[in-house]
């Protein structure tokens, strides 16, 4: 008897992993950056050719870096958040594989409080970041090391719930 | 949940319809060179593909991915290490060949054990079978077998 | 209207599913004659329903009626009319559709040929069928719905994904699913043989050519889904591993493992318990696929649009069918009887070897698609398993069972003595040897797996004839004892003779192709395997809804032209990605296959040219397999034993 019951214990244990797998996010890889301090670079600005920016820049206070582009979609879905985001926090407009009239077109349209856009044609720098889709989202602490990295766009939801107290925190822990 | 979702799948789509930048793609000259490369980009997943090598994806990272493949074996990194800077940046998830580590020991192991198990539980169960009086059906049963079993005792 | 007229026949269907269900169940449980007399009326009703709702579907594609969501999302006025009728089962609701068509039609079968069963047992199955579509068309009213209406009502439809506009297409899902939901008919036999409490040698003759079909269909639907990857996706590999493949592929193993288990019981009244498991398991099987593929849990190329309602669903019907056949089986196969004894060498015990190490494939290969679920739900991060990991894992497995099989067709039942099953496997064996040795010293540089591979391929193919030859050798008369041989025994030659020639196939092409990734502008010419490939031009076409560029590339050897390809790199106006269709010339000893890149800012194109040997084996091969199992179904004894089973007419249970 004990042996015929053998098929059902199996099976049930696949159903309750089934179960658990609904509520998983498969298209989410998460990102082996987080807990570590974030690969520097070095690209041209974004509206200004001559200037470089470097991520060295970045650190000493909490950041944002927002990945996007003017043909991504979810972009334009994001970007009130992501500037609402920008009022607390300095967020880094990373443009990935874009063109720069476009890009400038774009945020001109959309508006634009990103700290500084940086400007990345041929996504060498996503390639060190781990980038994969666009819009992708970084938060990195006052030391530099990503704490969180939001992939897909972000929605009124995410930013209250997700983005926004953690930045908040890293605020707090970088003044203590 | 369900158009955020569909937003996901559409700037997937969009991130693979986008202009291709990726340079350096060229293939290498030496065919053993080719060869090695072929061999490591088969192994690494294309992540906006799912389920594609980058070697066989037409997808822009893909293109992108293959391209500093190339870039690390003309720095003269080892097969080893282009796969370390993959994972550093994309994760474990990027190797089609999953690293052998405690958890996926199980992954690795289970299909050995359970071959070997199978295998024995054959002979157990062949073994007792063997010993067996082989007069086991009823003699209703075995009657009503011979009746249906008359053809020939070497057809399947 | 149309949609409605949809809708409501399908409502009617599950009106009519449920009858079927219900009353034979009942009747066959408290005797009534008249509830079990409802199970084939109400299963043909049920099927012209169903057909009824997919004509309207198809109608609404021909008409390109964008009323309907599901038709404006998968359709578009400039789609040939051909592919717009396939595009009915093109994504989720329709191919779902599709499901409870194919089930209705399986239902139908049995209803027409069961004359001969008896009346108590044909209820109870078609009861057990009508329960599971019961399941899948409540799943399809209730979350996939195919006759959604849409308003606005756009002027033009977003188009098939381009992928799926191909003459594979129209072929591959409905036998895919012939096969899947016709395993539903074994299950149903074993269903209603466990509420029935009797399981015995006659249960096991009827289920077997109902099996054998359903394997036939699957057998050849995945095949000619591996064809379709093979020329459409544009990279030239045939099996990728992907989960939805992998979900066709378990049932397939373990279904192949119930024909034979199934010859077993049916022959010597032994398995009886593992046989009814593993029909059970099959369908369950059938069913995760379905799950995995509808629910989004992986990702896969293959998959459809997911909705989290969706997995909830098919996991909740999953549950209620696998689980419930399951604590059915716990609660009464214990009655079952043990079945006649067998000596260490016999065909029982080769064919539990190959029960054993098919079922510990697909185990393997269930435990290598849902690891990556496991993991990430313990949080212990994502991982791919992908083909290294699959070839790495299977090929170990099957080189045993290879090697068991060309034993399988020649040892005898019950007891077969070891020195003259030695000297009956001699030629063979003999041959194996010089086939392995040959290819080792022939091919040079093939690793000794290979060798091994091909040694193997020689002695199925050897062992498969010689199954037949020995039927003949040493009688007089030759012709007549041929012509006696029954055809399940043709069919299980011809069915291991067709893996023989897959695993051919299959070894050469994975050790001695070439693949190369060159750059050629047009003009240009490179020399690989002893061939000379030009692209002669790109010119740019227009094809009815998409625009292309299109390469012409000679390939020569010694001066003639041996073949000319044309590949294209199409973009659908639509859709808008980019695709590659490659260009072929297939032969039966090598494929001449090249795949467009992309244009440099030179003019020049990076083209992926390749040599596949054998590669036309690893098709020919499951043709086979399927033909030979095609033939076994059709062998009179199945005929003959209804016939008999009504003579010794059982009392109902």
């Amino acid at each position: 008897m004990k042996r015929l019951l053998m098929p059902l214990v199996v099976f049930v244990a696949l159903a309750v992993l089934l179960g658990v797998g609904l509520t998983l996010r498969p298209g989410e890889i998460p990102s082996p950056l987080v807990g570590r301090v974030a690969p520097d670079f070095t690209v041209e600005s974004l509206r200004n050719p001559q200037r470089s920016v470097s991520l060295s820049d970045l650190r000493g206070e909490v950041s944002v870096i927002n990945v996007w582009a003017s043909w991504c979609a979810a972009c334009e879905d994001e970007h009130p958040y992501v500037m609402a985001l920008a009022d607390e926090v300095p967020v880094y407009g990373l443009n990935y594989k874009d063109e720069r009239d476009k890009a400038i077109a774009w945020l001109d349209r959309q508006g634009d409080n990103y700290t500084a856009s940086l400007y990345d044609p041929d996504g060498k720098v996503g390639l060190e970041w781990g980038v994969y889709g666009v819009p992708e989202t970084y938060i990195l602490d006052a030391e530099g090391v990503v704490r969180k990295k939001h992939i897909g766009a972000i929605t009124e939801r995410t930013l209250r719930e997700e983005i926004l107290p953690l930045v908040r925190q890293l605020q707090a822990e970088a003044e203590s | 949940m369900i158009s955020l979702r569909w937003l996901m799948t559409a700037l997937l789509i969009l991130a693979v319809a986008a202009t291709a930048f990726g340079k350096g793609d060229d293939p290498f000259a030496d065919p053993e060179r080719e060869a090695r490369f072929r061999h490591i980009a088969q192994e690494l997943r294309c992540l906006v593909c799912q389920g594609e090598s980058i070697l066989d994806s037409n997808a822009d990272l893909a293109k992108d991915m293959r391209a500093k493949v190339r870039e690390l074996m003309r720095e003269g990194r080892s097969d080893e290490a282009i796969r370390r800077y993959m994972t550093e940046r994309y994760g474990d998830f990027v190797l089609f060949r999953p690293p052998l580590k405690p958890a996926t020991w199980v992954l690795w192991f289970a299909p050995a054990l359970l071959g070997i198990t199978a295998v024995g539980v054959a002979l157990v169960i062949a073994r007792r079978r063997s010993d067996r009086h082989p007069q086991v059906l009823s003699p209703e049963e075995h009657d009503r077998l011979r009746r249906l079993l008359d053809d020939e005792n070497d057809q399947i | 209207m149309i949609g409605e007229l949809g809708l409501f026949a399908l409502v009617l269907a599950l009106v009519l599913a449920l009858m079927q269900a219900a009353l034979p169940l009942a009747g066959a449980h408290r005797g009534q004659r008249q509830w079990m007399a409802v199970a084939r009326p109400a299963a043909v009703g049920q099927l012209l329903m169903l057909a009824l709702s997919l004509a309207a579907l198809a109608t609404a594609f021909l008409q390109n009626d964008f009323s309907l969501a599901y038709v404006a999302e998968n359709s578009n006025t400039a789609l040939p009319w051909y592919y717009r009728l396939t595009a009915v089962w093109g994504a989720h609701e329709g191919s779902l559709l599709l499901w409870a068509v194919v089930l209705g039609s399986w239902s139908v079968a049995v209803a027409a040929w069961s004359r001969q069963l008896p009346e108590i047992f044909v209820a109870r199955v078609l009861g057990v069928m009508g329960l599971v579509s019961v399941g899948f068309l409540a799943f399809t009213l209730l979350t996939s719905n195919p006759f959604e209406r849409l308003t606005p009502v756009p002027a033009e439809g977003r188009d098939l994904n381009p992928l799926l506009q191909d003459p594979g297409m129209i072929a591959h899902p409905p036998m895919l699913y012939m096969g899947y939901v016709g395993f539903s008919v074994a299950f149903a036999f074993a269903i209603a043989a466990l509420l029935g409490g009797r399981l015995d040698a006659a249960w096991a003759r009827w289920s077997r050519p109902w099996t054998t079909a359903a394997w036939v269909f699957l057998t050849l639907g995945i095949s000619i889904g591996s064809w379709w990857a093979y020329y459409e996706l544009g990279w030239g590999g045939w099996w990728f591993w992907d989960p939805v493949e992998n979900a066709s592929f378990m049932p397939w193993l373990t279904g192949t493992a119930l024909i034979h288990s199934l010859s077993v019981t049916e022959k010597r009244g032994a398995f009886r318990g593992w046989t009814v498991l593993l029909a059970i398991v099959t369908f369950s099987l059938s069913l995760l696929g379905t799950f995995l593929v509808r629910s989004g849990v992986l990702t896969s190329v293959h998959s459809f649009a997911t909705d989290p309602a969706r997995g909830a669903f098919i996991l909740g019907l999953l549950i209620l069918v696998v689980g419930g056949s399951l604590v059915l089986y716990a609660w009464r196969a214990p009655r079952l009887a043990a079945g006649g004894s067998f000596g260490l060498v016999s065909r029982e015990m080769a064919l539990l070897l190959n029960n054993a190490l098919l079922c510990v494939a697909a185990a393997t290969v269930l435990i290598g698609t849902l690891y990556p679920l496991a993991l990430d739900a313990f949080g212990l991060g994502k991982v791919s398993v992908g083909p290294p990991y699959f070839e790495a894992v299977f090929v170990p497995l099957m080189l045993p069972l290879l090697a068991m099989m060309g034993i399988g067709s020649l040892v005898r039942w019950k007891r077969h003595a070891a020195g003259p099953l030695a000297r009956t496997l001699l030629p063979a064996a003999t041959a194996t040897l010089c086939a392995g040795l040959a290819s080792l010293w022939w091919l040079g540089e093939v690793p000794p797996l290979a060798a091994l591979g091909l040694a193997l391929s020689v002695w199925i193919a050897w062992t498969s004839v010689q199954a037949v030859a020995d039927r003949v050798r040493g009688r007089r008369r030759r012709w007549q004892a041929l012509r006696t041989t029954p055809r399940s025994v043709w069919g299980m030659a011809l069915a291991h003779f067709g893996l023989a020639v897959f695993a051919a196939g299959v070894t050469v092409v994975s050790t001695l192709d070439l693949e190369r990734d060159v750059r050629l502008a047009p003009g240009e010419s490179i020399e690989a395997a002893g061939y000379t490939w030009t692209l002669q031009s790109v010119r740019s076409t227009e094809g009815p809804n998409y625009s292309a560029e299109r390469g012409e590339i000679t390939v020569n050897r010694d001066g003639r032209t041996v073949a000319t390809l044309y590949p294209e790199e199409r973009v659908y106006r639509m859709q808008s990605n980019p695709m590659t269709e490659a260009g072929i010339n297939a032969g039966l000893f090598r494929d001449f296959y090249v795949a467009l890149g992309e244009r440099r800012a030179d003019g020049s194109w990076t083209v992926r040219i390749q040599l596949k040997p054998l590669v036309r084996w690893i098709w020919l091969g499951t043709l086979f397999m399927a033909l030979g199992g095609g033939l076994a179904i059709t062998d009179p004894r199945y005929r003959r034993l209804t016939e008999r089973a009504r003579l010794g007419a059982e009392a109902p249970a």
